[in-house]
């Protein structure tokens, strides 16, 4: 092991070179000498309409061809405009190669890719396509039948975990739009997956309710609270209170618009003094009460 | 105390286990030690066996010969009019209430938890008001808890 480090790290004289590496190893050497006495020769830039440049160049590798798309139309162009050849075709690699088998019964050729393909067994002809998964918004979004709007929630998870909330609407992402309403138990619009809320069997009848338009997953999104302080600004001498967040006005607002409708609902309840107990009251479970066995 | 309630032919049983959970049939035959020979014509119980671990023996029995096929169970069943007397029996009527609490919805649950608060307050009140009438007429009374 050591002796392979020394060697890796002094290039050992006696060690027999590659021919090639011997070449390159004086044309560095040469090069640098130049360097040192001021005589090398700087390679002229290559200007690619300028005549000199030739369909190498272009076509260098993948990308540098892509990034000279219009050099390469041009070039085209002027090539088509002279009368010469363009030097357009390029070699691809064979994907499939015949090769002979020796032995008796083995078929004598068989046709080998090149390139091992994914998910390959020799004897699938052509290896199976997995379907792409798509993308997040293109999901099919599954909603228990139960959550239908103007049902009545317990909330599982969370800060309001044990309250009670009347669904508005099912959002595009596959979340739920839910308000307290905000005076009963200090819910404010907001979303929260299906997973985490079971639904009851009382239902508000909340088709009269007009939720506004530009309530949707967007409107929802955090907005960061800290801002990167400022390479010119100095830093304060006093301790900044940390950011907390704060409804915006148009939160506010919009609050207050579905709320009112949906308490102008619960009003038309049968039960309504009831109903406004219920909302404000949380849920909880007593002696010989087990979820499971529960209707809700 | 010598028991009252056997299992015999014609004894009349609650169901408290497997698809006929809630219902009432009557005993036929005794086809072994653990396990019986049940027929309910008139409460929706086909006539099979039953496990005796999954039934309950009632006070009922209705008057048939030991064997009897399905009609004979029936014509006693109409004679007794077991269908009235078990809707009248507390069992029954217990067996109601607890399949109706278990049936009730979260909202529902809410509303008969007030109720009871608001009962438990009105008894209270009067049972004090009473023992203050009673005990202490003219001490200090027991402070009543507002309705």
């Amino acid at each position: 092991m050591v002796s392979s480090k020394v060697a890796a790290a002094k290039p050992d004289s006696s060690k027999k070179l590659r021919p090639s590496k011997v070449k390159s190893l004086a044309k560095y050497e040469a090069k640098k000498k130049a360097r040192a006495a001021g005589t090398l020769k700087k390679k002229p830039k290559q200007n690619l309409l300028s005549g000199t440049a030739t369909w190498k160049v272009v076509y260098k590798s993948g990308t540098w061809r892509f990034v000279h798309r219009p050099t390469e139309n041009k070039l085209k162009a002027k090539a088509k405009a002279e009368g010469k050849p363009t030097n357009e075709t390029r070699k691809f690699k064979k994907s499939i190669v015949v090769k002979p088998i020796k032995g008796e019964k083995n078929g004598e050729t068989r046709e080998v890719h090149t390139v091992k393909r994914k998910a390959y067994y020799p004897t699938l002809k052509t290896p199976k396509k997995h379907r792409a998964r798509g993308l997040f918004k293109n999901h099919k979004r599954n909603i228990r039948p139960t959550l239908t709007p103007g049902t009545i929630v317990i909330l599982l998870t969370g800060v309001h975990k044990g309250k009670r909330a009347v669904l508005l609407k099912t959002l595009d992402t596959g979340l739920l739009l839910i308000t307290g309403p905000f005076i009963l138990n200090a819910i404010p619009m907001r979303r929260v997956h299906q997973g985490h809320v079971i639904a009851t069997k009382t239902k508000l009848d909340i088709s009269s309710v007009k939720i506004p338009e530009e309530i949707d997953d967007k409107y929802f999104k955090r907005t960061l609270l800290k801002k990167k302080p400022k390479k010119n600004e100095s830093k304060s001498l006093f301790v900044q209170k940390p950011k907390t967040y704060r409804p915006t006005e148009k939160r506010k607002s919009d609050q207050k618009l579905v709320d009112a409708q949906v308490l102008d609902v619960i009003k038309k309840h049968k039960d309504k003094k009831s109903f406004f107990l219920y909302l404000s009251s949380m849920f909880g479970l007593r002696n010989n009460q087990y979820p499971h066995r529960m209707q809700f | 105390m010598p028991f009252k309630r056997f299992v015999e032919t014609g004894r009349v049983v609650y169901v408290v286990d497997g698809p006929y959970k809630g219902k009432i049939c009557s005993i036929v035959d005794c086809i072994d030690q653990k396990t019986v020979l049940v027929d309910g014509p008139e409460s929706g119980v086909p006539r099979s066996k039953m496990r005796i671990a999954q039934i309950h023996l009632t006070k009922f029995k209705i008057n048939f010969p030991y064997n009897g096929s399905t009609r004979t169970v029936r014509q006693a069943w109409i004679k007794a009019d077991l269908n009235k007397l078990w809707i009248q029996s507390r069992w029954a009527e217990k067996a109601a209430n607890r399949e109706k609490r278990a049936s009730l919805g979260d909202f529902e649950r809410f509303k008969l938890k007030r109720a009871r608060k608001v009962r438990n307050k009105i008894r209270t009140n009067v049972y004090k008001a009473l023992f203050n009438k009673t005990y202490c007429p003219k001490k200090k009374t027991v402070k009543t808890a507002k309705a």
